[in-house]
C-alpha cells in the first residue's frame, strides 16, 4: 500500500460518510412524524461527525495546507469516491430506508473490522466510536424494512420498489479495485467478499422476515470509487458546497 | 390512509439519568409499539447523554388521580410535618435522599 492509496482509503471513508450525511440532511423539517425526522436528523449528524473525523484526518496526513472544509466544499465531483448508492436521491421514505438499509449493513462490517484493524490507530479510533452509531443505524433502518415490508400492500409494494431499485447498487461495496487490494493486503481494509458473506446473511435474513424478495444478482453498477458519479452528485454538491465557494471566509 | 390509522398511539417516557437514580418522566412521543417507542425516545429524549435507561409505558395504561380530587388526596396532608424526615440530621455523605 502506496501513502497515496493509504490517504485514499481515509478519505473515501469520509465522502461515503459526508454524501449520505448531506442526502439524509434534507430531511430535516420533511420525516413524515416528528419523531422520525430527529431520528433521520440524528443518523445524519452522526454521518457528518464520522466524516469530519475522516476529513481531519486525512487533512492532517496529506499536510497540503488543506482543512476538513476544504476536503468537504472545495473539491469537484469527480474527486468524491463515495460508493453510488449514496448519492442516490432520497426518493420516497421506503427508498431512503431501503439505501440506509443497504449502506449501515455494510458499513457496520466494514467498521468493526477497522476498528480491529492494526496497522492505522487513528482510523481504528474513529472506526470503534463509528460502529456504536452504526449499530443503531442498522436497527433502525432493519426494523423500518420490517414494519414496511411486512406492514400493508401499500407499504409492502413501494418499499419492494426501493429494494429492486436499488439493488444493482450494493455490488459496488463488494468489487474491489486496487485501493481496496492493496488495503486489504496490507491488512487495513477488509476483504470484500468476507465482508460480502456477512452482508448477504444480514440483508437476507431481515427481508426474509419482512417478507420482502430478494432481487437476483445481476449487473451492478460501477464507478464512484473511481469518481465516475452518477448525475446526482453533482445536484448535490453544488447546493451543499454553493456558501462556502461564494463567501469562503463566512462564519457564524 | 385514514386519519385513525394514521395516529399511532401514545407513550409516556421515563428515562433515568444516572445509576443509582430512578426514572424520571421525560415527556410523550408517538410510536406503533413498543419497540418503536424505545427507538424514538432514545432519539427524542437522550440526543444529548441525559440517559442510561429508558422505559415507555403506553399513556392509556396510566390511570391518573382527578384533579378534583386533589383536596381530598393531598389537603388531610397539611398539618401533619411530622411525617417529614426533618428532625433527623443525615450524614453528608447520604446523596440524593
Amino acid at each position: 500500500m502506496t501513502e497515496g492509496q493509504h490517504l485514499q482509503i481515509i478519505l473515501r471513508l469520509g465522502d461515503d460518510a459526508l454524501v449520505l450525511g448531506q442526502r439524509l440532511s434534507a430531511w430535516c423539517g420533511h420525516g413524515p412524524i416528528l419523531e422520525e425526522d430527529i431520528a433521520l436528523s440524528n443518523t445524519a449528524l452522526d454521518l457528518i461527525g464520522q466524516a469530519r473525523n475522516f476529513y481531519t484526518l486525512a487533512a492532517a496526513r496529506e499536510d497540503q495546507g488543506r482543512d476538513e472544509n476544504q476536503l468537504a466544499f472545495f473539491r469537484a465531483d469527480n474527486e468524491f469516491q463515495n460508493h453510488l448508492l449514496l448519492e442516490q436521491p432520497n426518493g420516497h421514505f421506503g427508498d431512503t430506508i431501503a439505501r440506509q438499509f443497504f449502506f449501515s449493513a455494510f458499513a457496520l462490517e466494514r467498521y468493526a473490522f477497522l476498528s480491529r484493524q492494526l496497522v492505522d490507530a487513528e482510523v481504528a479510533g474513529i472506526a470503534a466510536k463509528a460502529v456504536k452509531e452504526l449499530q443503531y443505524h442498522w436497527e433502525h433502518a432493519a426494523q423500518w424494512i420490517l414494519r414496511l415490508g411486512d406492514g400493508t400492500t401499500e407499504s409492502h409494494e413501494k418499499v419492494q420498489a426501493s429494494i429492486d431499485d436499488l439493488w444493482s447498487y450494493t455490488g459496488e461495496f463488494f468489487h474491489p479495485d486496487e485501493v481496496d487490494e492493496a488495503g486489504a493486503e496490507a491488512g487495513i481494509l477488509p476483504d470484500l467478499a468476507v465482508i460480502r458473506k456477512a452482508w448477504n446473511a444480514r440483508v437476507e435474513a431481515c427481508l426474509s422476515q419482512a417478507t420482502l424478495t430478494r432481487p437476483e444478482d445481476g449487473w451492478m453498477q460501477h464507478g464512484g470509487k473511481q469518481g465516475i458519479h452518477s448525475e446526482h452528485l453533482s445536484y448535490m454538491l453544488a447546493e451543499m458546497q454553493v456558501l462556502p465557494r461564494t463567501y469562503p471566509d463566512a462564519t457564524w | 390512509m385514514s386519519s385513525t390509522q394514521h395516529e399511532w398511539p401514545l407513550w409516556e417516557v421515563f428515562i433515568r439519568s444516572r445509576q443509582g437514580l430512578g426514572h424520571k418522566h421525560a415527556g410523550s412521543l408517538h410510536a406503533a409499539d413498543a419497540a418503536m417507542a424505545i427507538q424514538n425516545a432514545r432519539d427524542v429524549y437522550t440526543r444529548r447523554q441525559e440517559g442510561v435507561s429508558i422505559w415507555v409505558v403506553p399513556a392509556e395504561a396510566i390511570t391518573a388521580s382527578s384533579p378534583d380530587d386533589k383536596e381530598v388526596m393531598f389537603d388531610p396532608a397539611n398539618d401533619k410535618v411530622y411525617r417529614h424526615p426533618t428532625f433527623y440530621k443525615l450524614p453528608d455523605e447520604v446523596n440524593n435522599m
